[in-house]
């Protein structure tokens, strides 16, 4: 095994509690490990260096989406960040932007998905109110079945949130993520809601038609949903069930 | 300090959690939620493989029925379950997977006609029927007589979740996220809510309710290396032990799961073998048929990771800087089928380990997994001791489990559970009143302040860190896989000391709100606790049961031991718990104690057990031959369940006599 090396972290830290506090970057070294992720690195940087770094990880494993921020300038998950993907050894943290900042690299996306939720009403709304439960399930077609889990795969990250250019010009701008979870609901045989039903919601400036197709979220994804198609698709639902028939 | 008034309170917002909480908010009570995090970030989410409830869709499921499930389950607890709650478990599975699927979770499909499956590292084909045809699928899961488990590919736990905290978003019952429930408010009989902190702002803040119920799943994080999330602390077994009168029951019934990742730890799913993958050693062997020769890699968790550990104290483990380990080997299976059925796993190989699983093999060892124990209830889900706080999920010692919990079952309890006990806990909702007792309120919410103080402004030398790595060190190599006297009372001693050590922590961040190295204070003094309850019940049971398993006392001794360990702390200056048994009374039982069915039958027979097999013998023998099985099962043990959920599950097997299956298909819109 080849010398340990030293990986420089330069972080962002504010404390928008503090009155006094200015946003700035702070420099801490670490001596990487074999394996070591961001995740690592942080916690050893907590524990040893100093205690009121605040960062948010819940799973550590890719799975619960908790953990993004920006790494040298790209949003991703920081638990399956390895540092030895940086030749350099330079490490630069910030918050994910476009969320409420909680302090250093923590933000609410937690806030910003409920809300999300509630104005999109991004639950299932079943037409099969008269379903019994201790008699055999309703069938549905294994391949709509399998590809609704493909949708759902999304972790709530707020990646594509941060890497939207439309969501930083536009507060109220619904993202990839808004979009996803319409489109995942749109598919399911279940659900009662038509393209007319979904037009009230994302046939506007703040969903299909703000969306400049720039697909940062594609790219940042970190669990390579099809974004692109599903936006493609969406608009041209959306554009079909316009009042003045786009389409 | 500000009060919160609620009619059903629910600390933790795992699946367990919201689904009490759904059940209280449909019967029209306020309800309300408090969680360390987003709700749809719980640990739920990374439960992957399925959970377990007998539809017997699957051509591999056929024959199933809540009698499989419930014998698997008495039998993978090694005979440590209630087994009234292992009936009203087994009876609700398939329910819950139903509504699930009305709620939204896009559950694995079958395809009807022929497909291949790997079964003991052989391609076998199999035919799923006509009629099954779009039905919900199940897998393969250790210790299950037939293929069980529900899934969707491997994220079951994230879409069921999602699903879940949809409906509970739908209701509008709110999520008080980043809120820590510290103190339980009680007088000692009745529990009155809870005092939480604000990790954002640091206000300490009462929640007043006529319920509160715990389900803050386990406390894996007492271990160094785990499976757990990294919130999965034990904090709500301790704040039920700090009450000094609720128990904590088989506190040191901790299961290791056979597959996590090394070094990490991981997670990779039971799925992995269920769906065919192999272990082998050093030497590329495949070793488990010469432990297990009837179920190989499929045996229960705890004996593939007993038998696992042998192997490597042999020789046979891979070198690695992090200490030997085996490798799981799933490319036997395809491309195509770890891309779609294994894809997190495929994900979780590619960047914590770069490798690509479906040629190379993964790291494993057995690792730190799951709480068979929690907080003692009763079959409604509610404290013997404190009216009022009830306890589901993980977090609960309800209890389904026993000493070893088979895989796809803790999904399935989080969801069953909570579909039961939501409606006890709905029930107490609607014939109690809130109790408000503000001196009492004062007094709980003052402690937790003055101990902020005490950390925030105190003269204390201790670093809550060290103290933290150093506990979770002795649970791993004193508290683990196989466990023995000297050890256990090695661990004991030394948690003793670092808890006395924790009353003098000092911090070196002094902030009130937002600070991390607080929040870790406040949690480790409770999480010693915890460690100590889990020590000291290892230590005094001097047997071998499911995953307790003790290298000095290798037989399951019933004689002695069937029984569950309650633990309580009743003196807040001591320093360790005060432990006392509950008998399980044979004479109740409806499977009595017998061989499980892995290595010698070496255990010691309780008295009763065959007096027991003669008394249910008698009374099938006065059933005739013709009384169907709920007859015979009614008649041996009853058990009861709120009134809509005792209607019987209808299955495949039901409705193949007739020429077609009377639903139709549901097709694109």
């Amino acid at each position: 095994m080849s010398q340990a090396r030293t990986i420089r972290f330069s972080i962002f830290r504010f404390d928008p509690q503090d009155p006094n506090d200015k946003p700035k970057m702070v420099n801490y070294e670490v001596t990487e490990a074999p394996g070591m992720t961001v995740f690592i690195a942080l916690n050893m940087l907590r524990e040893q260096q100093d205690p009121s770094l605040q960062f948010d990880f819940v799973c550590r494993a890719g799975i619960c989406g908790s953990c993004a921020m920006v790494i040298n300038g790209k949003p991703t998950l920081a638990c399956r960040t390895l540092t030895a993907n940086y030749p350099k050894g330079d490490i630069i943290l910030m918050p994910l932007p476009g969320f409420e900042l909680i302090g250093d690299l923590s933000v609410n996306t937690g806030k910003f998905m409920r809300e999300l939720a509630e104005r999109l009403q991004l639950w299932l709304q079943p037409n099969n109110f008269e379903s019994d439960i201790h008699r055999i399930e309703t069938p549905m077609d294994p391949d709509e079945a399998a590809k609704l889990y493909e949708l759902d795969r999304c972790v709530e990250c707020g990646v594509c949130v941060s890497a939207c250019a439309t969501k930083q010009m536009r507060e109220t701008f619904v993202g990839a993520v808004g979009m996803m979870k319409i489109a995942r609901f749109e598919l399911d045989s279940r659900d009662t809601r038509t393209a007319d039903d979904f037009y009230h919601v994302i046939g506007n400036q703040d969903g299909v038609f703000g969306c400049v197709t720039l697909l940062g979220c594609q790219d940042a994804c970190p669990k390579d949903l099809p974004h692109m198609q599903q936006i493609a698709y969406l608009r041209r639902k959306m554009a079909i069930a316009s009042p003045n028939r786009i389409l | 300090m500000q009060i919160i008034y609620t009619d059903t309170l629910v600390v933790g917002a795992g699946l367990a959690g919201l689904r009490v909480a759904i059940a209280s908010k449909e019967r029209g009570l306020d309800t309300l939620v408090l969680s360390l995090i987003q709700a749809k970030r719980s640990h739920s989410a990374a439960a992957q493989g399925g959970m377990q409830a007998s539809l017997g869709n699957t051509i591999k499921g056929m024959g199933d029925d809540e009698d499989v499930h419930f014998e698997d389950t008495v039998k993978g607890s090694d005979w440590g379950c209630d087994q009234a709650v292992a009936r009203m478990f087994a009876h609700c599975a398939p329910k819950a997977v139903r509504e699930l699927a009305n709620w939204g979770v896009p559950w694995t499909r079958i395809t009807k006609g022929e497909r291949q499956v790997i079964v003991n590292a052989q391609k076998v084909t199999i035919n799923e029927a006509e009629e099954a045809h779009g039905l919900i699928n199940a897998r393969d899961f250790g210790g299950t007589k037939k293929w069980r488990t529900c899934y969707t590919a491997d994220g079951t736990g994230h879409s069921l979740l999602y699903a879940v905290d949809n409906k509970a978003i739908s209701l509008g019952i709110p999520v008080h996220e980043r809120m820590e429930a510290l103190k339980i408010i009680h007088d000692g009989k009745r529990c009155q809510g809870v005092i939480a902190r604000c990790l954002i702002t640091g206000e300490v803040r009462a929640y007043i309710a006529k319920s509160t119920t715990i389900a803050t799943g386990g406390y894996g994080r007492i271990y160094e290396v785990s499976t757990n999330a990294i919130i999965c602390d034990g904090i709500g077994q301790a704040l039920a032990l700090e009450t000094g009168v609720a128990t904590l029951g088989n506190m040191e019934a901790v299961q290791f799961h056979p597959t996590a990742i090394v070094p990490v730890g991981i997670l990779t799913t039971e799925g992995c073998r269920g769906d065919g993958g192999l272990l082998r050693d050093k030497d590329g062997y495949r070793f488990m048929p010469d432990y297990e020769p009837e179920k190989k890699e499929l045996a229960s968790r705890d004996v593939v990771s007993r038998r696992m550990t042998e192997h490597m104290r042999k020789g046979k483990g891979v070198d690695s800087p992090y200490g030997p380990h085996l490798w799981l080997d799933i490319t036997l299976l395809g491309r195509k089928h770890i891309e779609t059925n294994l894809r997190e796993v495929k994900e979780i190989c590619e960047n914590f380990l770069g490798i690509d699983p479906t040629k190379d093999w993964i790291p494993v060892r057995p690792t730190q997994h799951y709480s068979m124990g929690g907080i003692r209830t009763t079959p409604t889900g509610e404290s013997p001791q404190l009216s009022g706080l009830f306890s589901v999920g993980e977090a609960a010692c309800w209890d389904m489990h026993g000493f070893n919990r088979l895989g796809g079952n803790s999904l399935a309890e989080t969801v069953v559970g909570g579909m039961i006990i939501g409606k006890y806990v709905a029930d107490f909702g609607e014939k109690n009143n809130l109790v408000i007792d503000t001196d009492l309120i004062n007094r709980f919410g003052g402690e937790l302040i003055d101990e902020i103080n005490g950390l925030v402004d105190g003269e204390g030398t201790e670093n809550t860190f060290e103290l933290k790595l150093a506990m979770q060190k002795i649970m791993m190599d004193y508290v683990g896989i196989f466990r023995n006297g000297d050890e256990l009372q090695q661990a004991v001693d030394e948690l003793s000391q670092l808890l006395k050590r924790s009353r003098n922590i000092g911090l070196r961040c002094k902030k009130r709100h937002a600070n991390p190295e607080l929040v870790e204070a406040l949690r480790l003094r409770r999480m010693l606790k915890v460690a100590l309850t889990v020590a000291c019940g290892a230590n005094a049971r001097t047997e071998s049961r499911g995953a307790h398993s003790r290298e000095d006392f290798p037989q399951r001794n019933d004689k002695d031991w069937l029984n569950r360990t309650l633990s309580t702390w009743p003196d807040a200056d001591a320093l360790a718990p005060v432990l006392s048994y509950e008998a399980l009374d044979v004479m109740q039982m409806e499977l009595p104690p017998g061989y499980r069915g892995y290595g010698v039958n070496n255990a010691i027979a309780h008295p009763d057990t065959e007096k027991r097999q003669q008394q249910i013998d008698a009374i099938l023998a006065n059933l005739g031959i013709d009384a169907d099985r709920y007859a015979k099962q009614a008649a041996i043990m009853p058990f009861t369940l709120p009134d809509e959920l005792m209607p019987l599950n209808q299955r495949l097997s039901d409705t193949l006599n007739c020429a077609v299956v009377s639903a139709t298909m549901v097709g694109d819109k």
